[in-house]
């Protein structure tokens, strides 16, 4: 089997018993980059030269029979994780040439254990998007094809750069960022397995802030075992990040191929939404009867306050954006355009270095904190976040895990939803609820549509219950036996 | 009795609330490691989250939550046991992420009371509203260039304590007795040094006039103004500036105004309708900040001695009056000197030299109590010298001058100088007798009823004796033969 090819987990194995080198096993996902990214865009910073002289060292640590866990490993770095000395940009032309002096949390936590980084994807600008149409850097194209069509799809986003990167084989995982689906949505759109820890799981010191009570870093991979080891080592407590908790994290891997039997999985009424494609409504359906099948008990609930979901997400997470992209004002790093005055300055800077859908997220939030208006808005949301949060309180006393749609639809061609931002923002209304509510969740691929594309299911658990979505996930996978691959990878370029 | 301003149309009473801005004593800043020392080379104590860099996170600093709470505990103010801190966001330069984070609607220290003492020993209360944390901003540099500006973050992220007063203050001498003591309960605590030179203590004013018996009229806040003195002319200014208006038949705008000393005015900064929507909101990136009582306890336990209590104990345990005891508290340091020199002796006698002759000779040499040339062993052991009746009062001040002078015991001074007290009753007898004899005149005019001239008798003596004869045995054998 080819090295792109590979699961994370089946690499491990690979690189102990000898049987190819790291060197070997990097050079092979850069020279895939170098091959498809042109095409892909998947990256928007490679890191070749870097990261084979990582695989040189991963092979003397390898040698000397103290490998970590992930030891050789080729992985995506979405760039809104800040990389000592490598350049990260948020996607935004404002941070074009912003080289961090310094290494977030999730990042140090993944080379500690020895994974080698082969660049930063690509993403939506800031992370504000869902198809990932909002770079700076230019659009993500998915890999997949729709049957008999050569139409360039969108990968999803905001996370659409490692969805993209880990699908073709440009990496064998990549770590995402979740605010309202950005890893599950992307996920599913590219056939492959994300998972948005529950807040507060993984450190957000070092990530670039979108919307802080929201953000959380999680792994993207091509199984669901996959997901477990990257999570292994991203995971913990932080003294850096305030909202980071302490408390144990356990051994995921261990949770993978545990019996389902007995297991109560909730089906809520509210997500037979509206513009539900028959497809996704079907493989929903086919999810249900596979875990079933695994022994859990089906058991229909309520999340009554599902639809307020999206209305609130977009009161939240652009006011939090507002103030926290204030930070980006031409002074201390970054690009700036000069003005006459200090508001001149900013405003030239700030209107140069934000592409349009960053604009309208920082003038929403700007508008809903105002003097006036907070309490409609802002405070309004923040009520009925919580109510959403008790919705799933409530369904958790008597289920353990819940299953429903990722997303309302399969992949769409670029250009097809981005006039209306309405629309755009419909696709995240599967997942927004757990991310207000702080939930893990899961996305997860379970087979291909009548267009042949990838569709996913997603699993939300308990807080710090990643370990039911791992079990649960890994159920569907193994029922699925998805092991479709994309049109475009780095197997069929050769 | 209430201070007014004449006005044409008569009598106006002044209503102020005070806006204390306090630098907590810390040795780092309120969410980073970077150093809170003053001074530095710019932008030496300056960390990646006070810059504001992408991706870094406030961590808050436990020791600031202490001194806060601390202070409110001095201030005997209720500890909010949950608290919160909340963004304001505004552009500036020196303010690194766009927003300051502090505490909006959940401060860390809610109602209290200080209670201030006027120069007619009139006793007020003034109310604590709140006291909350708050970061320091940078400072911006304008004068450094003539096309740039330059900023300093060492400033940046810097705790500050915002303590806002009730508009409880009706007179500048309110305010400032309200200042002064605030500043002596923050140096006592530790938790502030109250430096207003150096800005670790600013103010804001809020000005409002008002007829007797009327509502509150419109107020205008005066900033940033950094000493007592300017805070009192501040006031009287602004007061007198809207009672014109008032008079005038205008009306007085709410707006934030500047006080220019040199001119005596205050000045428009910026009208309401110009005001900062400063878009407040819970700060996503801090968990609210939640403190035990039983660490409010601990933390109470180990509090210093509190001015008025103090003076309380000292009007009691040494007998001083309280006004004296109110002088010897001013300070923590004066205090302390104080009862090292009155433990075990006149008490009284001890408070009268420190806030006399002590006071005095630091005046004049410009020196404070912590480097006083005469240490409190040292006064105690002249007072010594006194008691046991080695030297009288007279000889004391002499040896004190020496002691200023040469910093020699007073023991050694009394020794050096052969300033030993006279009670030989025979040597005095003897000199009394040469002085009698030298003013047969004016014993006869004592004699002939001019009581008054006893004194001169004594002065006679105690010169030809050059002072040191016990004053009271002098006395003793004048009459006896007078």
């Amino acid at each position: 089997m080819s090295l792109t090819e590979l699961t994370i987990a089946d690499a491990a194995s690979g690189l102990r018993a000898r049987k190819f080198s790291a060197v070997e096993l990097v050079r092979a996902h850069t020279d895939a980059i170098a091959a498809l990214n042109p095409r892909l865009n998947a990256y928007i910073t490679t890191t070749a030269d870097e990261a084979l002289k990582a695989a040189q060292q991963a092979d003397d640590v390898l040698a000397k029979g103290e490998a970590r866990a992930l030891t050789g490993i080729p992985l995506g770095i979405k760039d809104l994780f800040c990389t000592n000395g490598v350049r990260t940009t948020a996607a935004s032309n404002i941070l074009k040439n912003f080289v961090p002096p310094y290494e977030s949390t999730v990042t140090a936590n993944l080379l500690r254990d020895g994974a080698v980084f082969v660049g930063k994807t690509n993403l939506d600008e800031f992370a504000m998007g869902s198809a990932n149409i909002t770079s700076a850097f230019g659009p993500v194209e998915n890999p997949w094809k729709r049957n008999g069509d050569d139409a360039a799809l969108v990968p999803g986003g905001s996370s659409g750069g490692s969805a993209a990167a880990v699908a073709a084989g440009l990496a064998m995982g990549a770590t995402g960022t979740d605010t309202g689906g950005s890893i599950r949505q992307p996920a599913a759109y590219c056939g492959i397995v994300g998972l948005k820890p529950t807040y507060g799981r993984c450190s957000r010191f070092g990530t670039i802030a979108y919307a802080s009570s929201l953000d959380q870093a999680g792994p993207m991979a091509r199984s669901v075992r996959d997901c477990a080891i990257m999570l292994q080592s991203m995971a913990g407590f932080d003294e850096r990040d305030s909202t980071s908790v302490n408390c144990d994290v356990p051994d995921y891997s261990a949770a993978i191929g545990r019996s389902l039997k007995g297991l109560k999985v909730g089906i809520p009424a509210e997500y037979r939404a509206e513009g539900l494609s028959a497809e996704i409504a079907a493989a929903w359906q086919q999810g249900i009867e596979w875990l079933k099948a695994a022994g859990c008990e089906i058991v229909d609930v309520s999340l009554p306050h599902t639809k307020y979901g999206l209305a609130t997400y977009y009161i939240v997470a652009p006011a939090e954006c507002s103030s926290n992209l204030a930070r980006y004002d031409g002074l201390r790093f970054g690009e700036r355009v000069p003005g006459d005055t200090l508001d001149a300055m900013y405003e030239a800077t700030r209107r140069a270095g934000f592409g349009p859908e960053v604009r309208r997220r920082i003038m929403m939030g700007t508008y809903v904190l105002s003097a006036g208006y907070y309490d409609a808005y802002y405070l309004k949301a923040q009520k009925v976040r919580t109510l959403i949060r008790r919705d799933f309180t409530e369904a958790f006393g008597k289920v353990d895990v819940l299953l429903t749609p990722t997303a309302p639809t399969p992949a769409f061609a670029q250009g097809e939803q981005s006039d209306d931002p309405v629309q755009m923002y419909l696709n995240d209304i599967f997942t927004v609820p757990a991310s207000m509510a702080g939930m893990p969740a899961m996305s997860v691929p379970v087979g291909l549509g009548a267009t042949g594309l990838p569709l996913g299911l997603q699993l939300i658990g308990r807080p710090f219950d990643e370990e039911t979505l791992l079990a649960t996930g890994n159920a569907l996978e193994s029922a699925a036996g998805f092991t479709h691959r994309p049109a475009i990878r780095a197997e069929a370029a050769k | 009795m209430t201070y007014t301003i004449e006005g044409k149309t008569g009598a106006w009473e002044i209503v102020v609330g005070l806006e204390v801005h306090a630098q907590v004593i810390s040795h780092s800043k309120l969410f980073s490691g970077a150093s809170a020392s003053y001074g530095g080379e710019p932008n030496t104590h300056v960390s990646l989250v006070d810059a504001g860099f992408p991706g870094m996170l406030p961590v808050l600093n436990q020791e600031c939550v202490a001194q806060a709470i601390r202070t409110g505990l001095g201030l005997r103010a209720r500890i909010n046991l949950e608290s919160r801190f909340d963004r304001k966001n505004y552009f500036y330069a020196d303010l690194p992420t766009g927003y300051q984070i502090s505490q909006f609607t959940h401060p860390i220290v809610g109602e209290g009371t200080v209670e201030i003492e006027l120069a007619d020993g009139t006793v007020r209360h003034i109310g604590i509203t709140r006291l909350h944390m708050e970061q320091d901003a940078g400072k911006s540099m304008h004068d450094q260039d003539p096309a740039r500006s330059f900023i300093d973050l060492n400033r940046a992220g810097v705790a500050l304590m915002e303590i806002v007063s009730e508009p409880d203050i009706r007179c500048p001498e309110e305010a400032g007795a309200y200042l002064r003591k605030l500043r002596q309960i923050l140096r006592y605590l530790g938790t502030c040094d109250g430096n207003m030179e150096e800005g670790s203590m600013r103010a804001d004013v809020n000005v409002s006039v008002r007829k007797a018996g009327e509502p509150f009229r419109t107020r205008c806040e005066i900033k940033n103004v950094n000493s007592i003195r300017y805070v009192m002319h501040a006031i009287e200014v602004e007061a007198t500036r809207q009672i014109e208006v008032w008079e005038d038949g205008g009306e007085v705008d709410q707006e934030t105004r500047l006080f220019d000393p040199s001119r005596n005015e205050t000045r428009s900064l910026r009208s309401k309708e110009d005001a900062h929507d400063y878009r407040y909101f819970p700060d996503p990136d801090l968990l609210p900040l939640v403190v035990e009582q039983e660490w409010v306890d601990a933390l109470e336990r180990g509090l210093p001695e509190l001015p008025d209590d103090k003076r309380d104990r000292f009007v009691k345990e040494y007998g001083i009056p309280r006004y004296d005891a109110s002088v010897l508290v001013a300070e923590q340091a004066i205090a302390d000197y104080y009862e090292e020199v009155a433990k075990g002796r006149d008490a009284r006698l001890a408070a009268n030299w420190v806030t006399g002759d002590l006071f005095g000779a630091l005046n004049r040499t410009g020196r404070t109590i912590t480097d006083s040339p005469i240490s409190a062993a040292a006064l105690g052991g002249m007072l010594d010298l006194v008691s046991d009746k080695t030297i009288n009062g007279k000889i004391a001040k002499e040896v004190f001058e020496d002691m200023l002078e040469t910093g020699d015991s007073a023991a050694a001074i009394v020794e050096r100088k052969g300033l030993k007290q006279v009670t030989d009753t025979g040597a005095i007898d003897a000199a009394v007798a040469d002085v009698m004899a030298r003013n047969a005149d004016k014993v006869e005019e004592y004699r002939g009823g001019k009581d008054r001239l006893f004194g001169f008798f004594v002065g006679q003596v105690m010169k030809a004796m050059a002072g040191k004869a016990n004053p009271a045995m002098v006395n003793e054998a004048l009459k006896k033969v007078l």
